[in-house]
């Protein structure tokens, strides 16, 4: 396997190549911590969800939470990797205020999950291949707070023994687009699996991103970790000003110091928080409080048995299933929510094979167009996938046309209400009556001899003819209709 | 009616049973014996009010004839447990005046079992000791004196309040715990019985830890009887400790008494050391021919890798509680030295909170996990360690049902006479500290006297949960030997 080519960056001596790995910190969703029974709820009061565990107290010991263990388990299936059904807790040792232990419990030499890999689709077809190296739980630390007092600090533990699942890529990423579409990809995974909530606002996913330049093919740079980014965004632009940093000091003649750095989104900048020298050293050591992590196969198997659709598998279930372009199953797949909406659509189908494809394109089109330019989000759309089907039902079974299931749609947003039912009070049925529509037709033809002799002469023209048809039936009439009676009316 | 505080807790138990004295009198005796003796320094912190509440409320149990297992019998408590409101120190400066909200599995049981809570116990600083001269307490005396001598002895250690306590007859039995001996060692030089349970066998939950791997409670008491009883109450496993064990307490009191006959007695030729006291020697042939006397067959057995238990412990044992004692970093509870950064205060707390030894093995437990030691140093003293636990598994292989050994290189000695080298001191764990490192269970039991007419006792080392085994051959050697009780002086 061999990572994508990236965008090269053009810098004073050529181009270069950026090389990139990816640490995510995801916090595992779960209702109690990984080694105490606390709860993980976000935003208590300071200190509200502590328990003597997550404090430190004298002669307290850790027990691991089943579930946390699970969902590791669960997201390594997800992510195609090599679940180790023996690994270690180790204890990283160092001193910090918001560390009661003064350790933390990870993992170090036996994580629970090994290698795996994920597929990244990019723009224009085309794809690139991440390893994914390891995936180990750990703790969270608590949280100091600065802004209280002028002169102490405070710390606040309720994030203190939170699980999280540390999941290591390869340096297989060349670059912020890739960087970008992996983080993003794997946040989808975790949410379709319900391992991690995805919540980058609050903390529950944050990525620590190790970055080094190389002429294209060369030997590997020096690398730099950028540390703690909680946003898509800030990571591709991170790793773009990091990359030039790095140029610009090896085109200048200077050389790279491995170090550990913070991005600094306001100023678009990265800058120095410690060097190597400064690193500590973790003593990392099993934990004897702890057994080893072991089970069985069949518990392997069982997890695997409950595990969700993931997006790959739903994606290439649209496409073959309803015909989907590769690029709407994609966007449909890409939040677990839209995805789940348009399944729901779907099953709401009286027909789902003759207007699978049909209930994408109004849900891509007409439903995520008009609640992102209203700023809302799926949850919050005021259209049911219910009513949504009703409305693909009614124009698949010719019942309305595809111009007034808009009108229909514009009053199910704003007034809500049946579809079927508001069809009928206000009378937009599509009229197949051909006695009416050629009554219709008759009454135009022979009030416009002059168009008539000129459509017959240049049948192009007959659209005219549809045209008014269709707006003396106030659009309802059935266009396949209109079509036929007129050309065999005018002889066309 | 005798001084209650001379019954053993068998016959006290009996006596209550009976209702010849309530719990409230037998408290009431003890709570007098613990201040006639404050000379000792064996409690750091006496509780006679909690005590006395807790006895009338047994006394109404009792009364009911609901009791429990240990109905009245007043404890002192190592100050390593965690007590609920009652303060808990492991006698470190660094805890200040830490009182806990909670109570160690190990402490609830006995509670459960109704029992009496007399005191908390001195004990060496965070059980780290063979003397009890590190405690922020000051050391402990040992009740015994050499013949004609009024030199202080000390009591060995960690459990050296527990020891002097239960053989001065301050308390019917005392928690105690054991990470190289700190049971065995103080039990041989006090006279009293101590058991080291299987590693896993009593929960460690709300025992300030030292060396989590290595840390087991257990009791002291003053016949193999009473240590049985307690240990009842002690086992159990505990889902707040995942290293506890999910297996059913044994009735330990009913392998008193069983017979030994046939049982092979494995005698090994490691712990023969070269310079070994003469009357060790004595003591050690003694109790061999007292178990082949009851019937037990003696077999030479070799533990190849004995000679390396003692250094590869100082790695494992300092590793570990360099890490479990990163706790105490003056941020959430116990002393507090400021400084004008939190690395300052850090420094200032933990080096006026911990005492000398302590710091000691901190810092050779940090150097020994250290990024280029940890394979030398660690990694191999682990591979050492299993080694050790390998050795006794071929032993028991050959069907041997136990391990005799002296418990200690040598009688209790005074008060300052070691220290100035540690290595001197560590050398009093020398035939205890495999135990721990096998995880196995072992029994001292005193045994006979040394020249100076100071206690001495020899060690049973089990198989992996049988504990049952050692009670009775501990009860062959105990009916041996006799009893030994201090000469009152304090």
């Amino acid at each position: 396997m061999s990572a994508a080519i990236g965008k090269l960056i053009k810098g004073a001596t050529g181009d270069w190549e950026t090389v990139i790995g990816l640490e995510v910190h995801a916090q595992v969703t779960s209702n109690a911590k990984l080694f105490s029974g606390a709860s993980t709820e976000f935003g208590g009061e300071p200190n509200s969800h502590v328990s003597l565990v997550d404090a430190a107290m004298p002669g307290m010991l850790p027990v691991i939470n089943e579930e946390c263990v699970r969902q590791a388990v669960r997201t390594g299936l997800g992510l195609n990797a090599k679940i180790n059904r023996r690994s270690v807790f180790d204890r990283k040792n160092y001193f910090f205020p918001d560390l009661p232990q003064g350790y933390q419990i990870s993992q170090y030499l036996s994580p629970i999950v090994g290698e795996g890999e994920m597929v990244l689709e990019l723009d224009g077809g085309r794809t690139a291949t991440v390893g994914i190296e390891r995936l180990h739980l750990e703790q969270d630390a608590g949280k100091s707070l600065h802004d209280r007092s002028p002169n102490l600090s405070y710390i606040d533990l309720n994030r203190s023994g939170v699980a999280l699942m540390e999941i290591v890529s390869k340096p297989d990423i060349r670059d912020a687009e890739q960087a970008k579409a992996y983080v993003t990809k794997l946040r989808s995974i975790l949410r379709y699996l319900g391992t991690c909530d995805g919540d980058m606002e609050k903390g529950s996913l944050r990525a620590d991103v190790n970055v080094s330049v190389r002429k294209p093919g060369g030997p590997l740079g020096t690398r730099c970790e950028i540390k703690n980014i909680n946003s898509i965004s800030f990571i591709g632009d991170a790793i773009e000003c990091e990359a030039r940093r790095q140029i610009e000091i090896i085109e200048d003649g200077g050389t790279i110091d491995q170090e550990t750095r913070l991005y600094d989104p306001g100023k678009g900048e990265t800058r120095s928080m410690r060097s190597k020298e400064d690193a500590h050293d973790y003593r990392y050591f099993p934990d004897p409080d702890l057994l080893p992590l072991e089970f069985s196969e069949a518990y392997v198997a069982e997890i695997k048995a409950g595990l969700p659709e993931l997006p790959d598998q739903k994606k290439a279930r649209f496409i073959a299933d309803f015909g989907l372009s590769s690029y709407d199953a994609g966007v449909l797949v890409a939040e677990r929510e839209s995805a789940d909406f348009y399944e729901t659509v779907l099953a709401g189908l009286a027909d789902k094979a003759r207007d699978g494809k049909l209930a994408a394109n109004w849900v891509i089109n007409e439903l995520f167009g008009r609640l992102n330019k209203e700023g809302r989000d799926i949850t919050g759309s005021p259209v049911s996938a219910e009513q949504l089907s009703a409305i693909v039902d009614l124009i698949g079974e010719g019942t309305i046309s595809g111009k007034i299931a808009k009108d229909l749609f514009e009053i199910v947003w704003t007034e809500g209400g049946d579809p079927r039912a508001l069809v009928e009070t206000r009378g937009m049925k599509q009229v197949t009556d051909l006695g009416a529509i050629e009554k219709v037709v008759d009454e135009i033809i022979a009030a416009n001899p002059d168009k008539v002799a000129q459509a017959r002469a240049k049948p192009q023209l007959a659209g005219w003819f549809v045209g008014q048809v269709m707006k003396s039936s106030g659009g309802k009439a059935n266009p396949q209709a209109v079509n036929d009676l007129l050309k065999s009316k005018l002889g066309i | 009616m005798t001084d209650l505080t001379s019954l053993t807790l068998a016959e006290a138990r009996e006596g209550l049973a009976n209702k010849s004295f309530t719990s409230l009198e037998l408290t009431d005796a003890h709570l007098g014996a613990i201040e006639a003796a404050r000379a000792l320094n064996a409690f750091v912190m006496e509780t006679p009010d909690q005590a006395r509440a807790m006895a009338r409320a047994i006394d109404a149990k009792i009364g009911k004839g609901h009791g429990g297992p240990l109905a009245g019998i007043p404890l002192g408590i190592k100050d390593l447990f965690a007590t609920r409101d009652v303060r808990t120190t492991a006698c470190s400066k660094i805890l200040g005046n830490f009182v806990p909200t909670y109570e160690s599995t190990v402490t609830s049981q006995l509670w459960r079992d109704g029992a009496v809570m007399l005191g908390k116990l001195n004990n060496d600083e965070f059980a780290m000791g063979s003397s009890n001269e590190t405690s922020c307490f000051g050391p402990v005396v040992n009740p015994w004196r050499r013949e004609g001598s009024n030199t202080a002895l000390v009591p060995g250690g960690s459990s050296g309040g527990s020891a002097s306590a239960v053989a001065a007859m301050l308390c019917m039995g005392a928690t105690a715990t054991d990470t190289g001996g700190s049971i065995r060692q103080p039990a041989a030089f006090t006279g009293t019985v101590g058991i080291k349970p299987t590693y896993g066998r009593c929960s460690r939950w709300g025992i300030v830890a030292f060396a989590s791997s290595l840390d087991q409670a257990g009791p002291i008491a003053r016949t193999v009887r009473d240590s049985a009883i307690l240990m009842r109450s002690m086992a159990g496993h505990d889902p707040k400790d995942t290293t506890s064990v999910d297996r059913a307490v044994p009735d330990y009191e009913a392998a008193i008494g069983k017979s030994v006959k046939g049982m092979k007695i494995g005698i090994p030729r490691e712990y023969r050391l070269d310079g070994m006291p003469a009357e060790i020697e004595k003591l050690w042939s003694e109790g061999a021919a007292w178990l082949k006397a009851a019937g037990a067959e003696l077999v030479d057995v070799s533990l190849p890798h004995t000679k390396y238990a003692l250094p590869a412990y100082y790695i494992v044992a300092p590793a570990e509680a360099s890490s479990n004692l990163a706790r105490y970093d003056g941020v959430r509870y116990g002393l507090r030295v400021p400084g004008r950064s939190i690395g300052e205060q850090y420094e200032n707390t933990r080096a006026e909170g911990f005492g000398a030894e302590v710091r000691r093995r901190v810092m050779i437990g940090t150097y020994v996990l250290s990024a280029g030691y940890y394979d030398a140093y660690y990694l191999r003293a682990q591979k050492v360690r299993t080694l050790i636990k390998r050795d006794f598994e071929d032993c028991f292989a050959k069907g041997v049902h136990a391990i005799l050994t002296p418990a200690t290189p040598s009688a209790a000695f005074g008060v300052g006479e070691k220290g100035a080298d540690p290595v001197e001191m560590y050398l009093n764990d020398i035939f205890t500290v495999t135990v721990n490192m096998a995880g196995l269970p072992g029994i001292a039991v005193p045994a006979g006297r040394d020249a100076q007419a100071l206690p001495l006792g020899l060690q049973l080392i089990g198989r992996p949960f049988d504990e049952e085994t050692l009670f009775s051959l501990g009860e062959v050697i105990e009916q041996a030997a006799g009893r030994f009780t201090p000469a009152r002086w304090w």
